[in-house]
Parts: structure tokens; sequence; C-alpha cells
């Protein structure tokens, strides 16, 4: 059993793991802090960011972390944890010669077409005039300015895929829900379990009869609005792959929603402007939630909330609509009947208008001050660009960063000197390591596999020994372009009999509770599935007149030798032996049994564990009155 | 007499009350709070009320005034008592609730310990009737049962009730005889009220000759083990007494043991406890530590010298063992001894055994001995020395697991004794906490205190509270093993966090280095931004925040703050704002405490107030006077009343919110009209009075009209305090519009007041214009006791002050009778519609004049139940529970 370990990332992971004949891909994220690198996308002209000295705004945003590790078109299966880890599917799907299957939940495919639209409608509505690639030669690249110069296997970054790239790939997605056993090949089967991270997010559990593999992805404890963690489904597991804890464990979320709401409301009521660069779902849920329960209280119901994203309506309608993947509080709320989630009430109010873009009818609905949610958190393109351009001139408005995705200070970079206020609370629900360590003590897996990254503390703050796993067996790391032996052997298979042939099964008790039966039969093995059959009957003789014996076309039924079990003991033994007319018998104790000597008869009897030999010269009648003797003590079957 | 509704009361008075100031009773007239009766017509009627609160203030129908509780056997409950005797003998009749019993007791003993318990037997033969009779019964219920066993103990406790009860019936109590051979025993009420009964018998000689007569050690003995927690320990007492009580009355010299001269019970005692201490069961090595524990706390006499030594020996044989058993009772009485004032310091033996605990006791049970023996003043200096360090050990611990460079640390620099237990303990999280807390807080304790260690060790304390602070925070960077394993299990510890904030806080009054103020504040900054900062963290770190500021400077704004104090206030106020918008109603909350405090101290210092006007608190606080949370908007109303008060309003208020536009009084006013919660009310009048008395601007406007508003407010409120809070603004007024009364007290004779005597009727007709005796009035018959009682006080200095300044003839004319009448008929029906209205200066006066206040105010000094306290309305009540006698005066 190996682990190909494709992402360095830990939580954008992408590893394979091969396992009995099957090849299973483990998500594939797509790390796009690349995109870091490169200039903002303005949605208008920008003087200010086209004169920039020692920038060069032409190439496209690329970014793939990959490597020729492994051959992925032999790939089999992919599984999706969460829609975040599934944004570099069209580069595998439409450019490696994959052709299985993807399987992932519904909310994931649905909410995960929403980040690539998203994602292409970006890069697409400002298309350059030229590209260039031949900066990505080794040589040019040393001379460019730092930290591009630095940055390695520049050659893997591509361009972004297309919406027909996007659609093909997912057209090779199966959905599936919570705890569904999918059998692939009949070799192993894969179940997806409620990670309590986002909409439809999962852990998988990858399990053949005798061996089971936990991968757990991206997962919360918290009591937000997904269902809550199946933890009790990953017990017994002889491996758990642990990837996608949270970036920020220094971070309590309870703490930055706080942080969050107290800062939006001292920049609204000093007259200024919130920008939230964020994704389209997940924890602006939340802090949409969050808002609607605070915006009174703050005395901030006239203040316009506006979500700005190509996707933004078809995010806000989908979370209401997925109930039976949300948390038990929201499904209730379904049959009151109900909208799950608050929002729709904020935009029931025109508290919350959402807009695809700033163009159209948000250039005529927008009012100041007001806080927007827009994309893309990493500020290089996207609707957010055009506010940071707008409002980061004044001190009175603030951008809060909310996504831990991406370094805030290097987001920032281009748009400097900056007056508008920048506040950082990340919010990320995934486990911290305190829950880590609760969740492997409940759930006790014989190994543990996670990103290197995970086995000590963060370098910024090496002496917090506490950010770290801490269990044991100590936990095995991996890192980039690495494959694992996993630890542990396969040592058994199922093997099913045929009914008809049970039947026929004569079991004899040679213990209590342990009983004994000679098989003989045809293993018949087919999609990794073993199935023992009745030998096959001779064929019926055609013509009455040549009789066979049965015995004669079937080899395999040869005239059986018993086998033999029980141990022999030596003073009974002894005992016999007198009793049958040896004498002057002298049993000497050996490491591994007992010997018998006979030593009038010049014989020697050596009882071992698992053999026992008569070792006498050529008298093969005493041999054989010997062999009966020893076998009176055994039981034939 | 009909009783008059009155729609102000919910509640009437006993209609026998005796209303008049000097008049007799039987004019109707006279039951009314008036004093010239000739201004009543007959038949208008007081407000009949009874007392508030007091259903059963109708039981009286004999028209006698129920005064304070009579406490002695009055012939009233003699008369009640066979009744209830044979109530309590009844077996048919249940058995009176377990607090009747209770109070009936808690009766007997105090007519017991007033008077002759022989007399009270011989007088009422039905008690000593019921005790025959429940020792009579074999199945006794457990409540009779226990009831019996303790009356026969209060009975017994004098020497003459003994003998009058002995004989049978206290044998057949307490002997073999009595319950404890009975199924009864078993409940643990009954072997409770043995107990306790034993311990109310054992006051003179005879009963511990009983005791020793009758087996009864024995059974206490073995009551020390009961399975009930409270006949235990009630054992356990009872031993301590008997055994001080035993060798007081063997006065002389003292006894010594070996010749045997010590008294019978003693010996027994002394016998029991030495056996216990040598047993290897934690539980009885507890009993016997404890048993010594009360008997060495409680007594001094001369033989006590001669207990311990001869006890002392087996209680060091404790501390050889391991573990010590019984660690926590072994501290208690090492303390109790050291404690004791016939040991003093020259006895060595007691100081080193405390000094040999110390040793072997692990820091967690030895801190309390630390901090208990350095509070000693007597205490041998090695061995305050020895404790300070056990105290200090955890810190030094801390110190030196987070020290960056080992000579920093300053704690027990060069002091003996390893940190080996403390390393132990640290290394798990539940032990660690758990001592550092325990730590913290009895350094706390001992900071204050007189006797505490010389040279305190203020800076390096000052380093472990600000380490434990950065540990727990996550920001520090230990470089030690140590060190990291206490990062990590300290880190978001919200206990330590919190203790380490209140120790903090103590340590404020000692002055440190400035490099560690500096630390001090950086770390309280640390507390106050962390998004991850609880609120109750929050809340400390804002006490703690507070304490460390410099004071108020003396004189006002002579001196401009430190530089680093200015500098701290930069940062600080940032901080304040954010905290005043967040989400959290508890941390919205303190920080307001927190401004209103801070602008308290420094509110006439000019830096301060260039920075707060500078940010944006002061209109954030005026913004929470909307909060949802009825708290939050109290707070905001002090914390912007005050601002305000000083001067330190928002320049400018943003147009959008309710009540900007009236002006802050505006909007005060509008809460404390319809805000539905009533601390935010409360707060509003509280700062309305604070503005009438400091002169506020809005108010000196139109200071009467002002005054007129509020009142009629505060007058409809529902909440008391409201009310309350109301008069004393009237107060205020009345000062301000009369001056002050002589030296506040109504009855002092008063100086020449500087105030022209023609000012009075103008005075008084201010008065009338804000209707300000209306509004007292009306309070005066408040259902709320303390409202009354205030507006009361508010009548009599009134009129304590027009006596003085002449009265009548200064007010200008005489009253006019019906305008008097018609007054107080108006008040007595209390017709809220229709109040008093304008009065003549001299119509006020006559209606002041008219009223009998002293007496109200005595009978509203009264307790509301004092009529319920008494012994014969107990009585009366088992009896009424029993059926046995109407009680025809339950107004329910």
């Amino acid at each position: 059993m190996k682990l190909y370990c494709l992402s360095g990332h830990p939580t954008l992971p992408c590893n394979v793991l091969k396992f009995k004949s099957t090849t299973i891909m483990l998500d594939c994220g797509l790390d796009m802090t690349s995109t870091l690198n490169f200039l903002p996308l303005p949605l208008v002209q920008s003087p200010r960011l086209s004169n920039l000295p020692c920038w060069s705004l032409k190439d496209g945003n690329a970014f793939l972390d990959k490597t020729e590790l492994i051959d992925l078109s032999t790939v089999d299966v992919i599984l999706i944890s969460n829609y975040h880890c599934m944004m570099a599917l069209p580069y595998i799907t439409e450019h490696t010669g994959f052709t299985g299957t993807v399987y992932a939940t519904e909310p994931t495919v649905q909410i995960g077409r929403l980040l690539m639209e998203e994602l292409v409608n970006f890069i697409e509505r400002v298309p350059k005039a030229q590209s260039a690639s031949l900066w990505k030669n080794k040589d040019i690249q040393r001379l460019l300015p730092s930290p591009l110069k630095d940055a390695v296997e520049v050659s893997t970054w591509r361009r972004c895929y297309t919406m027909q790239e996007v659609n093909s790939a997912l057209s090779k997605i199966q959905l599936v829900g919570y705890s569904q056993k999918i059998e692939l090949f009949g070799a192993v089967q894969v179940t997806p379990l409620s990670s309590g991270y986002a909409l439809g997010s999962s852990n998988w559990i990858i399990q053949s009869h005798y061996e089971k593999v936990s991968y757990v992805s991206g997962s919360s404890l918290l009591t937000t609005h997904p269902q809550p963690m199946d933890q009790t489904s990953l017990k017994n597991s002889d491996v758990l792959v642990l990837t996608g804890l949270t970036q920020i464990p220094t971070a309590n979320p309870d703490g930055m929603v706080g942080e969050f709401c107290s800062n939006l409301a001292l920049t609204v009521r000093n007259g200024g402007n919130v920008l939230v660069p964020c994704y389209p779902s997940g924890v602006i849920y939340d802090l949409l939630e969050c808002l609607y329960q605070y915006i009174d209280s703050a005395g901030l119901s006239s203040v316009p909330f506006y979500f700005i994203s190509p996707v933004a309506n078809s995010s806000l309608e989908f979370s209401q609509i997925f109930a039976e993947w949300l948390c038990h509080n929201k499904q209730s709320k379904v049959y009151l009947p109900e909208p799950p989630f608050p929002h729709a009430e904020l935009i029931q109010t025109n508290k919350l208008k959402h807009y695809p873009s700033i163009h159209g009818d948000f250039s005529n609905d927008f009012r100041q001050p007001c806080v927007v949610f827009t994309g893309h958190p990493s500020l290089r393109f996207g609707d957010v660009v055009h506010f940071m351009e707008l409002w980061g001139k004044s001190s009175l408005n603030t951008v809060i960063f909310t996504e831990p995705d991406f370094s805030y200070l290097e987001a920032l970079a281009p748009y400097q000197p900056l007056a508008m206020k920048c506040i950082y609370c990340p919010i990320d629900t995934r486990l911290n390591f305190i829950q880590v360590s609760k969740l492997l003590k409940e759930v006790q897996p014989l190994h543990v596999v996670c990103p290197e990254q995970y086995t000590q503390p963060p370098p910024a703050q090496s002496h917090r020994m506490d950010l770290m796993i801490d269990c044991q067996p100590p936990a095995m790391s991996y890192r980039r372009a690495e494959v694992l032996a996993l630890p542990f052997k396969r040592r058994y298979e199922k093997i099913e009999i045929m009914p008809e042939l049970a039947d026929s099964l004569v079991p004899m008790e040679i213990k209590p509770g342990i009983s004994l039966a000679t098989v003989s039969a045809v293993l018949h093995t087919k999609d990794n599935k073993h199935v023992l059959q009745p030998p096959p009957r001779p064929a019926q003789p055609t013509s009455g007149k040549k009789r066979k014996r049965v015995t004669e076309d079937v080899p395999d039924c040869k005239a059986l030798k018993p086998l033999l079990s029980g141990s022999i003991p030596v003073e009974q033994f002894v005992q016999t032996l007198e009793k049958h007319g040896f004498s002057d018998i002298k049993v000497e104790d050996t490491a591994k049994g007992h010997i018998v000597l006979l030593q009038e008869a010049e014989t020697l009897i050596q009882i071992e564990e698992d053999s026992t030999h008569i070792i006498c010269d050529n008298d093969e009648m005493l041999r054989v009155r010997l062999r009966d003797l020893v076998l009176k003590f055994l039981q034939k079957f | 007499m009909k009783p008059t509704h009155n729609s102000f009361c919910h509640y009437k008075f006993p209609s026998g009350s005796p209303w008049s100031r000097g008049s007799p009773r039987p004019s109707v007239s006279a039951s009314s709070p008036l004093r010239a009766s000739q201004v009543v017509k007959p038949g208008a009627g007081p407000p009949e009320r009874v007392d508030p609160a007091a259903g059963r203030g109708f039981r009286r129908t004999d028209g006698t005034r129920a005064g304070a509780p009579s406490l002695a056997m009055d012939p009233e409950c003699a008369l009640l008592l066979p009744g209830l005797c044979a109530v309590l003998a009844d077996p048919g009749q249940p058995v009176a609730d377990d607090t009747c019993l209770e109070k009936l007791l808690d009766w007997f003993q105090t007519v017991t310990e007033t008077g002759s318990s022989l007399r009270l037997l011989q007088d009422n033969p039905c008690l000593v009737e019921l005790l025959s009779h429940v020792l009579g019964t074999q199945d006794a219920p457990a409540g009779l049962l226990s009831f019996a066993l303790r009356l026969a103990g209060i009975f017994g406790a004098q020497e003459s009730g003994f003998q009058y009860l002995q004989g049978e019936l206290l044998s057949g109590l307490f002997g073999d005889a009595g319950p404890l051979g009975q199924a009864a025993w078993t409940v643990p009420s009954v072997r409770s009220g043995w107990v306790q009964g034993l311990r109310s018998l054992a006051q003179h000689p005879s009963a511990l000759h009983f005791l020793a007569d009758h087996g009864v050690l024995d059974t206490v003995f073995s009551l020390q083990r009961d399975p009930s927690l409270f006949v235990a320990s009630a054992a356990s007492q009872l031993l301590a007494h008997v055994l001080a009580l035993s060798m007081q009355g063997a006065a002389g010299s003292p006894p010594a043991p070996q010749d045997g001269a010590w008294p019978t019970c003693a010996r027994r005692i002394v016998g029991h406890v030495e056996e216990s201490l040598c047993s290897t069961a934690a539980p009885q090595v507890t009993q016997a530590l404890n048993v010594l524990t009360s008997t060495l706390g409680r007594c001094h006499g001369h033989w006590t010298k001669a207990l311990w030594a001869q006890l002392s020996p087996l209680v060091a044989r404790l501390l050889e063992r391991e573990p010590v058993p019984a660690a926590h009772s072994l501290v208690d009485l090492l303390l109790s001894v050291a404690r004791s004032p016939v040991f003093s310091s020259a006895d060595s033996g007691p100081w080193d055994m405390a000094a040999r605990t110390l040793s072997r006791l692990g820091p967690l049970q030895a801190g309390p001995l630390a901090l208990g023996l350095l509070k000693l003043q007597h205490c041998p200096q090695t061995l305050r020395t020895q404790a300070f360090g056990v105290l200090l050990q955890p810190l030094a611990c801390v110190l030196k697991a987070s020290a960056q460079a080992p000579e920093a640390a300053g704690l027990l620099d060069g002091a003996p004794g390893s940190s080996v237990p403390v390393d132990s303990l640290l290394s798990s999280k539940s032990a660690c906490v758990g001592l550092l807390c325990q730590t913290l807080a009895l350094l706390e304790e001992l900071q204050p205190l007189p006797q505490r260690p010389s040279p305190w060790p203020q800076e390096a304390l000052l380093g472990a509270a600000v380490t434990m602070l950065r540990l727990c925070g996550g920001g520090a960077a230990p470089a030690s093993s140590l060190g990291g394993r206490l990062c990590r299990t300290l880190a978001g510890c919200v206990r330590v966090q919190r203790a380490a904030l209140d120790f903090l806080g103590t340590l404020s009054q000692g002055a440190g280095p400035q490099e560690s103020v500096t630390q001090v504040f950086a770390a309280l900054l640390e507390c106050l931004e962390s998004p991850d900062s609880s609120p109750t963290v929050l809340k400390k770190a804002f006490q703690a925040t507070l304490r460390w500021l410099p004071g108020p400077p003396q004189p006002p704004s002579c001196c401009a703050l430190s530089p680093h104090t200015l500098l701290f206030l930069q940062e600080l106020l940032p901080v304040l704002q954010k905290r005043l918008c967040s989400p959290c109603w508890e941390v919205r909350d303190s920080a307001l405490e927190f401004l209103t405090q801070l602008s308290r101290c420094w509110a006439e210092q000019a830096d301060f107030r260039r920075a707060l006007l500078a940010s944006e608190v002061p209109r954030l606080a005026r913004q929470l006077l909307q909060d949802p949370e009825s708290y939050v908007r109290a707070s905001a109303v002090t914390a912007v009343g005050q601002l305000s008060g000083w001067g330190l309003q928002p320049a400018s208020t943003s147009p959008q919110h309710p009540g900007a536009q009236q002006g802050l009084l505006g909007e005060l006013l509008h809460i404390l009209t319809t805000d539905s919660e009533g601390f935010p009310r409360r707060a509003v009048t509280q700062v309305l009075t604070e503005w009438l008395r400091a002169g506020h601007a809005d108010v000196a406007q139109d200071t009467e009209q002002f005054v007129a508003t509020v009142l009629q407010v505060v007058s409809r409120d529902l909440d008391w305090e409201v009310r309350a809070q109301g008069l004393e603004l009237a107060r205020v007024f009345l000062v301000q519009t009369l001056g002050q009364p002589g030296a506040g007290c109504p009855y002092a004779v008063g100086l020449p007041v500087a105030s022209s005597p023609s000012a009075l009727p103008a005075a008084l007709h201010a008065l009338g214009r804000v209707r300000l005796l209306d509004f007292a009035l009306c309070a005066l018959l408040d259902c709320d006791r303390p409202v009354a009682q205030k507006a009361c006080d508010l009548l009599l200095s009134l009129r304590a002050e027009l006596a003085r300044r002449g009265g009548l003839q200064e007010a200008g004319g005489s009253p006019d009778p019906a305008a008097v009448e018609a007054a107080l008929r108006g008040w007595r029906t209390g017709e809220q519609g229709q109040p008093l209205g304008e009065l003549a200066p001299a119509a006020m006066l006559a209606v002041l004049d008219a009223m009998d206040l002293e007496g109200f105010r005595g009978r509203l000094a009264e307790s509301s139940d004092r009529v319920e306290r008494s012994p014969q309305s107990l009585l009366q009540d088992m009896l009424a529970a029993a059926g046995v006698r109407e009680n025809q005066a339950d107004c329910y």
C-alpha cells in the first residue's frame, strides 16, 4: 500500500493511494498562492497599476501544483472531500488521459462549480492582449526580481482553465451521499462521511474486508451551518490520513468573528466603508448570520450590505436548498417552513443586496457607507480589485480579511501605499490541534499519516509545542513529491464459500469453540472477489455402456490423507509404549519438545510441536507400530 | 370601620395601629396618620393598611399591636403549648414539617437561655409528658424522635433542668435503652438529633458524669465514622466539646498524663484520639485531627499544652508516612496550634513541626500552611523564610522555565530547596493550573498584609505575573524544555489568566521600576487587544488596568500625565473603541464600566481630555444608549452621563439616532419614560440626580422644569429603586432650594442660615411648582418599604427645616383649612389622577404638621415579618396545620 503525495500544501491536498489493485486520488486542491506574484487584473484601466515600475502586466494566472510522480491516467477514481479541494479537477480530467470516475457529494459539486465559474469569469472578463511564457525559462527567471526569481517549479504553472473544460470535468463526477457504500472493482469499498466543515464536505473511508484507511480532510467540530462531523465511523482505522487542519491554529474562530463585527461596526459608524474579500460560499454564510444578529444591536440596520460575485445569486440560493446537508437546527427550520439561513430575510428586507458584478444595477444602487463582500481573496482579480483602488486612499475605510488562504500582507503589496485600515481576522473553522488530539484519542487509529507541517510547530512560533500533532506512535509525515509505503501489511483475504459446498462440510470440534473441516473446492476469482465452489461433478455419462469412476476424472479428489491434530502427552505415551512391550525408555527434553529414546530398539521418536519423527533403522514394522501408537493420541479428520 | 381602597398602596395598615401622635386611640380620626384630628371628618377614615406583605397581620383581633416578637414564654404561648404537645404526640396527626420543629427548637433554646428551664418544665408539664410519651412509644416517627432528643438536650443544658429530667427520661433517651437499639436509629436525622441533644446537654459536670456512666462515648466514637457527613462531623464536634469541658472541670494544676490525673471523659477521648492517630486508615486520622483542631482552636486553658505534649509525637509520626495522610486536616491542626496563645514563639515544638510539615507536603497542600504561618506575627523568622519560599516556588519555577537568560530570574535566588516537586506537578495540566491559581490567590491575600515578608520581591512577582499572562496568551517564547511544556499547558488557559490578572491588579499597590511597569502595561494591552480573550478575562484586564493607572493627579490639572502613561492611553483608547463595538454584550458592558471609572479618575486631566475627545469613544458610548441589552444601556447611561458632566461629550452626534436632536437630556428622559427594563431607568435617575447636584448646564437652564418632569415620570415607575432614587433627587433639590439643613440632621440645632428669611416663601413656592410634596406624599404610601422610609425621612427633614426657619409665619399667611383637608383627603385616597395639586406654602406646612411622621417612621422601621416571627404565630401555625384550631385570621 503506497501513498503518492502530489501536493505539499496541507490544506489543499492531492494524494494518490494505491490500495489492493486500485489507484485512488484523494482530492485535487489548487494552490493559487502563485497568483500573488502577479499584478492585479483591474476591471477598469488603472493608470497607477499600469505605471508601476518593474512590474510587467502580462502573463495570466497560472498555477498547478503537480509533479510527474505518477501517471495520472492510471488513476481509477478521484474522491473529493470539499469544494475547495477540487479546483484542480479540470487540469487532471482534461489533460492527463484520466478515464476514471470522480466521486463527490452534490453540494460539493454545485458549489465547486460556482467557485470555478467565478474564477473563470474573473479571468476571462479581462482578456489580456498578449501572454508571455519566455520568462519561465530558468535563465531568465534568475534575473527577475525577488520573490519571482525564487519561485519554484515555475514551469508547472498553467493558465486558468476554460468553462468548457470545467463542464467536461464536472460531467465525470458521480454524486454520492453520506454513508453510501461504493464498490470499486470489488476490491475496496469507499464511503463518504460528513466532515462538518462545509456544505457537503466529506471525509472518506476506504476499506477492504480486513483493512481500513480513513482520509480526513477539512473537518470541523464547531457548530456552524453544515451537518456535524461523523467521528464514530472513523474508529478502528489501520491508517488515518490527516490533512486540512486549520491554517491559523492560534486564531479562535469565535474571537475572530467578534473582531470582525467590532471592526466592521467601528468603521461604518465612522462613516467608512468595509471591504471583505471572500469566496462566494462557505464562511460568508456564517458571517451573514452573525451580522444578521449583530447589525440591529449595533445600530447598523440602515447600512447596506452588498455581495458581488458572478455567482452571488446562485450561492445564496443553493445554500437554502441543501437542507439535508445542514446542521440539525437548520434542517428543522425547513419543516416550519422557513429558510434555513437568515440571509433570506436580509435579502427580503433589502439589507443585503447581491449583484453579479459592479457594472449594471450595482452602480445605480450603490450607497455609502456600506459593506461589500466580494472576491477574489487574493486581491489579484475579481471585483475586489476595483474596490481596493476606489477605497484604498481613505483612512476611513477598512478591508477585513477573513479567508486564511493568502498572506494578507502579500495580497496588499501592489496596493501600497494604502491609507485604508487593514484588519486580519482569518476565520478557519477546521480542526485545531487540541481538537485533533481529542479526535485521535477517540478514534484511535493504528497509524497517522499527515503533512510534515503538522509534525512540528509553525516556523513563526517555534516555541508553541502545542501547535503540532501529538500522538502515539508518532505520526508519519509526508512532503510534496514523496512516496510513502504505508506501515501495514495485508494478511488476510476474504473468500466466500458457496452454500452447497458449505453444506457438505463436516466440522469436527477439536477444542471447545473451534471446529475444523477439510475442504476440497475450486477457487474462483473474478472482479477481485474470491469464491470457493464445489469441485466440478464428473460429466454425466453420455452412454450407459462405459462407466467411469468418478475419481478418475477429477484429479483433485484423490484419496485424501486425513489431517491430524492434537498434542502428544509424553508421560502417557511412554506408559503406552511400556504397555506394548517396549522397555528401557528414556525421555529427553529438548528446546522444541521431547525425544523418546527406545534404547533397546535403537529408535528415536522426536516429538515437537508441529511434527513427530520416528527414526529407526529400516524396521518398517516397528515404525508402523510406533506410528499407530502415536496416532492414537491424535485426532483425525 | 370599613377599609378604604387605596390605589396607591398595595397593602393596608392594621386597623388598630396607633396612627396619631399624642392623641388617645378611641377617636376614629386618631387612627389616621394625622395629628390634627379636627381637620378630618369622622368617617373619612384613614387608609387602612396592614404591614407590607403581611397578610397574617390580620390575625390579631384583640387590637393590641404586634410588637417585636416576644421570645420569652408568655401566657398566650403557654396556653397553646398543651394543645401543641398533644398534636405532636398524636400518631394520627401528621408531624408538622421540619422547619416548624426547627423554629420551635430555636424558640425553646432562646427561652431557656433567658430563663430557668426547671421553671419552664414545672410550669408546662405537657413538655415532660411529650418527652415521656416519645420515650414510651416503640415506633415513634423519626422526625419526632429527633425533635424530642434535641428538646431534652436543650432542657438539660441547665443543671436544674437536667436534675429534673434525670432518671428514666434522660437515660432512656440517650442511653442504651433509647433509640440506639430501635429501628429508627438507621435514620440519619435521629442519630443527628441524638448527637445534637447531647451537645446541648453537655454543659455541666453532671452531664459529664452522665456521659461517662451511660457508655455514651463509645457510641459517639462510632458515629465519627457515620455514613452521614453531618452526623460524623457533629460527633467530632461533640467529642471536642466534651474534651474541653472535661479538662476545664479538672481545674487546678495541669494534669500529668502519666499519673492518670485526666478526668474520665478526657482520658477516654484522648485515648481514642491516640488510637485513631496510629490508625492506617486516612479517614480515622482525619477525624482525630479534626477533634484536636477544634479542641485546640477553642480552648486555651493551661492543660492544652499538656494535651499537645502528649499527642504531638503521634502527629509527628504522621509526617514519616508516605504519602502524609490527611494533609489538609494536618495543616488545619498545625495552624490552630500555631495560632493558639498558649504557645509562644519560644515554644519550638509547634514551629519545628510546622517546618517539617512544610518540607514534607507537596506545594499544593503546603501553600495554605505557608500563608497561615506568614500571617502570624510571632512566627520565627527562619520559618517565615521557609514558608515564603514554599509560596514563591511555583512562580520561581515559571520564571526559570521561561527565562531567556538564567540571571533574569529574581525569585528564590540562591535559596535552598529544589523545585523538583514543582517540576513534576507542572507536567499535568490540571495540577499545574490548580497550583498556579492557588499560589496566585495566596500571594494576593498576603500582599496587603502588614506582616508580609520584607523585602517583598515586587519586581520578580511582576515578572512572574506578566510571564504567566504571556504563556496563557501564547506569546511567550521560552527557551527551555520546561518552558515549552508550560507553554503547551497554559496556552489559552482562562483560569490562570484571570488569576494572574487579579494578582497583577493587587501588585499595583506596590511600585515597580519603570521597566516593569512598561511590561505590565504591555501585557495588559495584549490581553485587552487579543480577540481570543474571553469576556471574563477582559473584565479582569480592565480592572487590573484601572488599578495600574496612576490615580487622579493632585492637585488636579497641575501636572501632566507621564509620557509612559500617555503613550499607554493612546494605545488603550483604540482598544476601548473596538471593545465598545463588540458583539458580546458582556464585553461592551465591561468596556463602558471601565470608561466610567477611567473618566472619574482623569476627567480633569487635560491630556486625557484631549486624547478622549480626539477618539471615537464618547460617540460610541453614546450610541450604546440604544443597545438592545439592558445592562449595556444602563452602563452607557452612567458613562455618558458622567462624561457629559465633565464636559466630555462628543463634538457632534450623528443625526440618525433618535433623541440626538433633543440633546442628551432628552435622550435620557426618553429612556426613563420608555425603557422596559429597570436597570437603564435606575441609571438615568442616578445620572440626573448627579447632574442636579453638580449643576449640569442642561439642568441649570430650567431646574424647576427639570425636577418637575423627572419627579412626574419617576412617580409612575414600577421599579422601587427608581422611585427611591427619585426621592434622592427631590432631596437634592430641597437642599438646593432651602439651603443645607442643619448639619444634615433634622433634629440638630441649626446654625443661622445664609439665605435670607424672605427667600423661604419663594422656595416653598418652588417646591410647590415642582410638586415635590405631592411626590413625597405619594411615596410615603409606597408599597415598598425603602421608598416609604426615604419619603418619610425627606418629609421629616423638610418639616424640621421649616420649623427651624420659623415655619408658618415665614411662609406667609395662615393655611386655608379647606385646601389642607382636600390635600389630605386626596392623599389618603391616593387618587392617582388627582394629586394634591399646587399647594400654597402655608397649606403645605399645615399638611406636614398634621401628620405623625415620627410614628410613621417607627412603624416602617419594624421588620415586615415581625408578626410571623413571633412564637405565638408559630404555635398557631402548627396547630392550624394540624387542624386543631381554626385560624380565623388568615387573610389569604
